[in-house]
C-alpha cells in the first residue's frame, strides 16, 4: 500500500506523520513537495498539520491554492481515501473539499493539550475499526481549530453521517463540538487533533491503542480493496 | 552607542592608523558588551568546559554533548531582555528565533526549547500584566510555527524586574555525529548570506543591549519572521545532508559586523564582502546599516564554486533568498567593498577581539545587613498561609504559560510541561532530559550559593526523571558591570557554579553573559540561569498517578535557611534572612542515593523540594493526582525547627519520594545503606492534605479546593487582572 505524505513550505508535521506511517505501521510512505505531481498509483494521501506558509492570512488558505491540490482533488472524486490532519484539515476546507471554516480559538491563543474524542461515523475509511461512540485519548494543538458552519449546513452534515469525530467536552466552542468531519461520500476526512502524535505508548499518557485504529482502519480499506 | 575614547585608541594604535566612521561602526558593534564579553571574558575561563562526552569544533555557538551510537546532542541558551522590554512579542520571539540559528548552525535540528520568564509583580502591576503576556505569545507564536515543542522552562515575578523583562531562550538540538558542520574555509571560497533580507531593523542592537535600559529605542528590536526561519531550516539540512556547507555562522547581535569577523578570525583566513550584493528590505541603505543590521533569520555560509550552484537550487526549492556576498582571502583582513571602492579594511582578528577589561569588584554593603534583619513571626493559620502560597503567581500552575505552547509537535515528548524536568525521547533508544532554573531572590542574599543552588535545583529536577546530568549551559544576568558591588555578584556566582560544575563533573557547554540590566528603579537582582540536560539510558520515570495506601519519604535536611523564600518574601513581605547554601558532598550524596531507585524503577513519583519548601512539593504531589495526604512533619530531617520553617524553608538536596506499599522495605534498606538523613513522613489518603507536627495538627486542606486555587490563579490573573 502506498502512501503520500504532502509537504508545504512550512508544514512542520509532516515529519512525525511519515514516521508514523512509515516506521510504526510499515507503510510504503513518500513525501511530496507542493509542487510535485502524485503518481498514478498512490493509494491515499495525507495532508498534515503545522502552519503551511506560516498560516499567513487564514490558517490553509494559501497551501489550498498549492499546484499539488489539483491532485488531491482528482483523488478526492476517485473515490481514495484523502485525510487531513489539524492544517490538513483547514487546507482540506479551504480548498472546498470539505464544508464549513475553521474560526480562531474563542480563546484567541492557541491551545496545546490532551482531550478526547468520540467515534460518530465509523464508515469512512480512517474509522471503520472503531466502535460508534467509542473514545479515543488524542492531543491538540491549534490556533484556528473552531469549527463552525451554519445551521442548515450543519443539518446536511447531520443527515449524510458527515460528522466523524465530537469531542468530549467542549473544548473550544466549535458547532456541536465537531473536531471531525468527513464529505458526503465519506473518502475525505479532516480533523484538528493529532493522530500521529497519539498512536505509540511512550508519549501516549493514556492509551495508545483507540488512535491506532484510526491508521489500521486505513489498512483494512486499502488492503480490502487489493 | 559608539567606541569609547580609551578602545577608539586601541583600535588606532593596533591598526596603524585612524579608522573611517564605517570602521569605527562595525568595530563598535563588535566591541559591545553583548558581542565582546569585555567585561566577562577573563572570568569565563574558570568554568571547566571538557568531558568525556563534550565535542569542541571550531566555531560551535552551540555546546555539542555526545550521547553514543553517533549521535549528539547540541545545546544553547541566549536572552533576549532588552527587546523584550520594550517590544515584548517581538522581543520574545526573536529571542527563539536566534538561539534556534545557533543550533542549526551546529548542524543539528532542533527539537525543544525551554524558556524562562521574569517580570515585575503581576498582581500588581499591570505593566508586568502586559509584557508576560505579549512575552508568551511571542515565543508561542515563533515556536508553534516552527514547529519546535517549548517543553519546560521557569515563569517568576519579582519587584526586581519593574519596567522590564528577562527573556531567556534555552534550545536543544539532536543529530548524526558525522553531519556536525566541521567550519573550515580556504581562499577562494565563496561567502553566501542566506535568509532573510536586510532591513533597517535592530540596528545597534547589541549596543542597545549593552547599555541601561533609558530611551526606548524601538527601530533597535529586531522584527520576528518564523515562516522564513521555517524556511531555512530545512534549506540548510538539505544542504548540509548533502555536504555543502563548509562553514555556517547566524547572524546575531552586531549582524554582519560579527558574523563575518568572527568567521574570519575563527577560520584563520581573510573575508572580503561587498555590501552591494547583500539583498536588503529597503532602498537606500547605507554601508553603516548594513553592517551593523541586526535583521532576523539570516545565516552566513561559506562554500566553494562547485557546490554554490546546489545551494542555489536548495534555496529556489524553499523560496529562500540567498546572495553571494564575498568571498574567502588569504590575507586574514575583514574587508568591507561598495562596488570597487573599499570601506573598511581591517585585521579580522583585531575586530573579533576587543580589549579585555578587569573590572573591580566589591562585596555589596547590603548583604550583611539584609542577613541580619530580624526574621518575621510565623503566621496565627498555617492552612490559609499554604493556600495563599500555592495561588501566588510564582507557585501556582503554568498551564496558562505552556497550554499556549506546541509542546507536543516532533512526537519526542514523553514527560511533558508541568513536570520537574522535560523528557524527549532519542533516536538511539535513550532518552535526554531538560531544565532550567533560576532564583533570584537566593541570589540577591548570597550569590555564589544561590547560583550553586540554582544549578543544584536543576539537577535535582533531571535526577528526578531517573537521568544522569551531563551538561550544563550557563545564563548570567547582571545590571551594570561598571558598578563593583554588582561585578562582585557576578564574580561570585561563577565561582559558585564553577565549584559545583568540577565537583559534580558536569561540563559547561555553553553559555552567555546579559550585563546592564538595569531597570528605572535600580540593577535587577543577580540571576544566573542554569540549564541541565540529563541523559537516560533505559527508561524515564513517567508521572503516574498517586493512589491510596502510596507512602511518602523526604530524602535530605531541612535547615534554618528561609532567607529569599518565597514565604518569607510572598507571604511577609521580607527580603532578608539567611538563605539556603548548598554542601557540596552532602549535594552528591543524596543524588547518588536517589538516582538508582529511580532507575531501578522502585518509585512511584520523584518530586525535587524547592520554591516554597515542603508544603508546597507536597501539596503539588497530592494536588496532581487529586488525592489527600497525611504528613508527620517531625518525620522529615530537620534542625528541630518550628512548623512554619519544616514548612517553608527551602533548603536544598531535598527530594520527595512516593513509594508503593510493596516497594517500601526495599527503598528504606538502601536509603539506610547510603547513610543520607531520610524520614517516612507520610502516606496518601482521602481527600485532605492534613499536615502535623509533634502529634498537633498545624495544617488542613481540601485537595480540591487547593487545586482549584493553584490550577487557575494564574490564568485568572493574567485575563482578568
Amino acid at each position: 500500500m502506498k502512501v503520500g505524505v504532502i509537504v508545504f513550505p512550512g508544514s512542520n508535521c509532516d515529519r512525525d506523520m511519515f514516521h508514523v506511517l512509515k516506521d510504526v505501521f510499515n507503510l510504503d510512505t513518500t513525501y511530496y513537495w507542493h509542487e510535485d505531481k502524485l503518481p498514478k498509483d498512490l493509494d491515499a494521501v495525507v495532508l498534515p498539520g503545522g502552519f503551511s506558509y506560516g498560516d499567513r492570512l487564514r490558517a490553509g488558505v494559501i497551501a489550498a491554492h498549492s499546484p499539488v491540490i489539483s491532485d488531491v482533488k482528482r483523488m478526492a472524486d476517485r473515490g481514495m481515501p484523502v485525510l487531513g490532519v489539524c492544517n490538513g484539515f483547514q487546507i482540506l476546507v479551504e480548498a472546498q473539499l470539505l464544508p464549513g471554516v475553521l474560526l480562531r480559538n474563542t480563546s484567541l491563543s492557541f491551545m496545546c493539550k490532551w482531550t478526547e474524542l468520540i467515534v460518530e461515523n465509523n464508515k469512512t475509511p480512517f474509522t471503520n475499526q472503531f466502535k460508534l461512540k467509542q473514545r479515543i485519548p488524542i492531543p491538540i494543538a491549534n490556533g484556528e481549530g473552531r469549527y463552525y458552519v451554519d445551521k442548515a449546513t450543519l443539518n446536511q452534515l447531520k443527515k449524510h453521517n458527515q460528522i466523524v469525530f465530537r469531542y468530549g467536552e467542549n473544548i473550544n466552542d466549535s458547532v456541536y463540538d465537531i473536531a471531525g468531519i468527513c464529505n458526503k461520500e465519506g473518502n475525505v476526512v479532516g480533523m484538528m487533533p493529532h493522530p500521529e502524535r497519539a498512536v505509540e505508548a511512550d508519549i501516549n499518557p493514556q492509551d495508545c491503542k483507540p488512535s491506532n485504529l484510526i491508521f489500521n482502519s486505513l489498512i483494512a480499506t486499502v488492503g480490502a480493496k487489493k | 552607542m559608539s567606541l569609547q575614547q580609551e578602545e577608539l585608541e586601541y583600535l588606532s594604535k593596533k591598526i596603524g592608523r585612524k579608522p573611517n566612521e564605517t570602521e569605527t561602526h562595525i568595530v563598535a558593534a563588535e566591541w559591545s558588551e553583548h558581542c565582546s564579553y569585555k567585561s566577562s571574558k577573563k572570568h569565563l575561563k574558570m568554568l571547566p568546559t571538557s568531558g568525556p562526552r563534550v565535542i569542541h569544533e571550531k566555531g560551535f555557538d552551540s555546546g555539542v554533548l555526545d550521547v553514543g551510537d553517533g549521535y549528539v546532542v547540541t545545546v544553547h541558551i541566549e536572552s533576549h531582555n532588552h527587546p523584550s522590554a520594550v517590544e515584548p512579542y517581538g522581543g520574545a520571539a526573536t529571542g527563539v528565533g536566534g538561539v534556534i540559528r545557533d543550533i542549526l548552525s551546529a548542524g543539528t535540528r532542533p527539537i525543544a526549547i525551554l524558556d524562562g520568564l521574569r517580570f515585575g509583580d503581576i498582581e500588581k502591576d499591570p505593566h508586568a500584566r502586559w509584557l508576560f503576556k505579549n512575552a508568551v505569545t511571542g515565543i508561542a507564536d515563533y515556536g508553534n510555527c516552527l514547529g519546535i515543542p517549548t517543553v519546560g522552562g521557569e515563569v517568576e515575578f519579582d519587584k526586581c524586574y519593574t519596567n522590564y523583562a528577562l527573556v531567556d531562550v534555552a534550545s536543544i538540538g539532536f543529530g548524526k555525529k558525522e553531519r556536525l558542520i566541521k567550519n573550515n574555509a580556504k581562499t577562494g571560497d565563496i561567502v553566501v548570506l542566506l535568509g532573510g533580507s536586510t532591513g533597517r531593523d535592530g540596528i545597534g542592537g547589541s549596543q542597545f543591549a549593552s547599555d541601561s535600559l533609558e530611551t526606548e529605542d524601538r527601530s533597535a528590536v529586531q522584527i520576528p519572521d518564523p515562516f522564513i526561519e521555517k524556511l531555512i531550516i530545512e534549506a540548510t539540512l538539505e544542504a548540509r545532508n548533502e555536504g555543502c556547507l563548509k562553514a555556517i555562522k547566524d547572524l546575531g547581535g552586531g549582524g554582519l559586523s560579527c558574523a563575518i569577523s568572527e568567521t574570519a578570525d575563527t577560520l584563520g583566513v581573510g573575508i572580503e564582502l561587498d555590501v552591494n550584493r547583500v539583498h536588503t528590505r529597503e532602498p537606500n541603505m547605507n554601508p553603516t546599516e548594513i553592517m551593523t543590521s541586526e535583521s532576523q533569520e539570516r545565516m552566513l555560509v561559506i562554500t566553494d564554486k562547485e557546490k554554490l550552484p546546489r545551494i542555489e537550487t536548495i534555496c529556489k526549492k524553499f523560496r529562500v533568498n540567498c546572495s553571494v556576498i564575498g568571498r574567502v582571502t588569504d590575507d586574514k583582513l575583514m574587508k568591507v567593498t561598495s562596488n570597487s571602492s573599499v570601506l573598511a579594511s581591517m585585521p579580522a582578528e583585531i575586530v573579533a577581539n576587543a580589549p579585555l577589561l578587569d573590572r573591580p569588584a566589591k562585596e555589596p554593603q547590603y548583604l550583611a545587613a539584609l542577613q541580619k534583619k530580624a526574621e518575621p513571626k510565623p503566621p496565627q493559620d498555617l492552612s490559609k498561609t499554604i493556600m495563599k502560597l500555592i495561588a501566588s503567581p510564582n507557585i501556582a500552575s503554568k498551564i496558562w504559560v505552556y497550554g499556549q505552547y506546541d509542546h507536543e509537535v516532533g512526537i519526542r515528548t514523553i514527560v511533558k510541561p508541568g513536570s520537574d524536568a522535560a523528557v524527549l525521547r532519542l533516536d538511539n533508544g535513550k532518552c535526554l532530559a531538560a531544565k532550567i532554573d533560576g532564583n533570584p531572590k537566593h541570589c540577591y542574599l548570597d550569590p555564589k550559593h544561590g547560583a550553586m543552588g540554582c544549578f543544584e535545583e536543576a539537577c535535582r529536577n533531571v535526577v528526578c526523571t531517573g537521568a544522569a546530568p551531563i551538561g550544563m549551559v550557563d545564563h548570567l544576568q547582571f545590571g551594570n558591570p561598571e558598578d563593583p558591588e554588582i561585578f562582585w555578584t557576578f564574580l561570585e556566582s561563577l565561582r559558585g557554579i564553577t565549584e559545583f560544575s568540577k565537583f559534580f563533573n558536569i561540563p559547561c557547554v555553553g553559555g552567555k553573559v546579559s550585563l546592564y540590566n538595569e531597570t528605572p528603579q535600580g540593577p535587577i537582582k543577580p540571576t544566573p540561569l542554569i540549564g541541565v540536560l540529563g541523559l537516560i539510558d533505559k527508561k524515564p520515570l513517567k508521572p503516574q498517578k498517586i493512589e491510596q495506601g502510596d507512602v511518602l519519604l523526604v530524602v535530605g535536611k531541612t535547615k534554618d535557611e528561609l532567607g529569599g523564600s518565597e514565604y518569607y518574601e510572598y507571604i511577609h513581605d521580607f527580603i532578608g534572612g539567611k538563605p539556603p547554601q548548598v554542601h557540596l558532598s552532602e549535594s552528591k550524596k543524596n543524588m547518588d542515593a536517589v538516582l538508582p531507585l529511580i532507575q531501578g524503577e522502585k518509585i512511584k513519583a520523584a518530586h525535587d523540594c524547592s520554591k516554597g519548601g515542603l508544603a508546597v512539593a507536597i501539596c503539588e504531589l497530592a494536588m496532581t493526582s487529586q488525592i489527600g495526604c497525611a504528613v508527620s512533619l517531625d518525620g522529615a530531617p530537620q534542625e528541630n525547627l518550628s512548623a512554619d520553617k519544616i514548612l517553608f524553608s527551602e533548603s536544598h538536596s531535598r527530594y520527595l519520594l512516593v513509594v508503593n506499599k510493596s516497594n517500601l522495605d526495599s527503598v528504606m534498606d538502601s536509603l539506610k545503606k547510603t547513610q543520607v538523613d531520610f524520614g517516612l513522613i507520610g502516606k496518601f489518603v482521602g481527600s485532605q492534605i492534613l499536615l502535623s507536627n509533634k502529634n498537633e495538627p498545624v495544617a488542613k486542606l481540601r485537595v480540591d479546593k487547593a487545586h482549584d486555587k493553584w490550577f487557575n490563579s494564574l490564568r485568572e490573573l493574567v485575563l482578568h487582572g
